[in-house]
């Protein structure tokens, strides 16, 4: 019998998503971690661990009034915090601290922030931005031509992983595309980077989010239903140059975190309730699907395209919407979490009957990065 | 033209850029291995050796990967095609391709390709166009 080390105890999203104008993107961290404090009942003075992405951790630390012994900006993009739950329970099992807070706060529709969430890198600017791809549309899509030469991916399957988690959305009150979506409203969307169109791209809004996280054990004080982390997760890069992908039909990144996470949980794919695999972009499901091993190489398209991930289908996945319909601040990983925490507390709008167990899987740039979770309602296993 | 991007050369890459206004493509090999890399730095990233050697590429390739941008870029008339090219050595390239009209039609997947550059400024900027193409 094996017994959980960690658990996630608060968890919230900013009291507003969308357009957020009123709020600047520290405050958008501070109002994330405000609910996220209330939903547990703590208070900054509880809070001993800090983590943030996108932002300078030291700024949240000081705006929020917190006196920490551990904290952690590591910034790899969309991901990091997914990343960084994986840092907080090292951090907590070390016993470097005891209650970490991780925030996300993104002003990006509203643009009210002083700076971009990730560092450029010297190289892909020197040898790629010089070249026009200046914006995610136009270089996270670049690959894509190449996988539906090599793996028979359509474009109508891309349309219907926009479809299936369109249908997800239209279940979550707080979700921002909700109205019913057919593959011809997505083939006939504006282009934006063939093959790519308006509706197969992630939407752009403001929010954030916060989790909670502390030992197992002083898990079952809390009046929250424990959230525990199954296994460490599993993290990885393999840089920002997307045109230096070793393979343009599967990410490394994704392959190497999502195998550590499934080795370190000690579960396999049939154990899985539920998934989450952050959708920056229509082909973003389709390489999850495959690298975490789900369905073989070049099988993903079609497994969505089948049913498989909607309602009622063997793995539902994406059950928020994901960034092409629930929400998209830019780093959007933090809001998978949330709806995996969800999940698990039983909550969800778009609850998934019995779940115990969820993947929450994240990119980190433009296929630069990755990071994995196992999260899970069960004290043991 | 003029608007668009020039790179920001460190003193790793002035040879590749100094190369290019040559009208050259620069890579690296490992003298260990001879692995070929791309972008340019002066130890190989398959050793970790600094035995490297620095030689003219063939300027031939096929095309590897595309999209056709409607985004705006400086300098840049959407549409315009951002694609990746693998050079006839192996290694992947980001770059344009000009010489021929942005249509998924004009650009079919693995199709020949040869090395053109473009003059932003005093800057020679590789790029590639359809192999025996006249322009």
């Amino acid at each position: 019998m094996t017994q959980p080390s960690v658990a996630i105890v608060g968890a919230a999203e900013t009291t507003k998503m969308g357009k957020v104008p009123e709020l600047s993107q520290t405050g958008l961290h501070a109002d994330a971690a405000l609910n996220a404090m209330a939903d547990c009942v703590l208070t900054v003075a509880d809070i001993d661990g800090v983590a943030t992405a996108g932002h300078d951790v030291a700024e949240i630390i000081q705006y929020l009034g917190i006196t920490p012994t551990w904290y952690d900006g590591t910034s790899v993009g969309g991901c990091s915090f997914i990343t960084l739950v994986r840092h907080s329970a090292a951090a907590i099992a070390m016993g470097l601290c005891k209650t970490v807070l991780i925030t996300h706060g993104e002003s990006g529709r509203s643009n009210n922030r002083n700076h971009r969430p990730i560092f450029p890198s010297m190289q892909q600017q020197e040898f790629e931005a010089i070249y026009g791809p200046l914006f995610p549309p136009s270089r996270f899509t670049l690959p894509v031509l190449r996988k539906m030469k090599d793996d028979g991916l359509t474009e109508e399957q891309l349309a219907m992983v926009a479809v299936v988690q369109r249908e997800w959305a239209s279940h979550h009150p707080r979700a921002t595309a909700r109205d019913p979506l057919t593959v011809d409203e997505v083939l006939n969307s504006k282009m934006i980077a063939w093959p790519f169109r308006k509706l197969m791209c992630c939407l752009v809004s403001d929010g954030g989010g916060a989790l909670i996280l502390t030992s197992a054990e002083r898990a079952k004080d809390f009046p929250t239903k424990p959230v525990y982390l199954r296994g460490m997760g599993g993290e990885s890069v393999e840089g920002p140059m997307i045109s230096q992908m070793e393979s343009f039909s599967s990410s490394k990144a994704f392959r190497v975190s999502g195998k550590m996470a499934f080795d370190s949980a000690g579960i396999t794919h049939a154990d899985v309730d539920h998934l989450m695999v952050y959708d920056a972009f229509a082909h973003l499901p389709v390489y999850g699907l495959e690298d975490l091993g789900f369905v073989a190489p070049g099988e993903g398209g079609a497994f969505i395209a089948e049913g498989h991930t909607r309602l009622g289908g063997k793995l539902p996945l994406n059950t928020n919407g994901g960034g092409l319909s629930y929400m998209h601040s830019g780093m959007y990983g933090m809001f998978a979490l949330q709806e995996g925490v969800r999940q698990m507390r039983g909550i969800s709008p778009a609850q998934v009957e019995d779940a115990k167990l969820s993947v929450v899987h994240g990119v980190g740039g433009m296929f630069s990065a990755a990071a994995t979770v196992v999260l899970t309602n069960q004290d043991s296993w | 033209m003029s608007d668009r991007q020039v790179p920001t050369i460190y003193p790793e890459t002035q040879f590749y850029w100094d190369g290019a206004k040559e009208g050259k493509l620069l890579l690296q090999r490992c003298k260990k291995t001879g692995e070929v890399y791309y972008p340019p730095r002066p130890f190989c990233p398959g050793t970790g050796s600094r035995d490297i050697e620095i030689f003219e590429a063939s300027g031939k390739g096929r095309l590897y990967s595309y999209v056709i941008n409607q985004m705006p870029a400086p300098g840049y008339e959407p549409p315009f095609v951002v694609a990746v090219v693998m050079l006839e050595e192996g290694v992947k390239m980001l770059t344009n391709i000009v010489g021929c009209p942005p249509d998924p039609a004009a650009l079919e997947l693995d199709m020949p390709l040869e090395l053109t550059f473009e003059m932003r400024g005093d800057v020679a900027v590789p790029q590639f166009k359809p192999a025996g193409d006249a322009t």
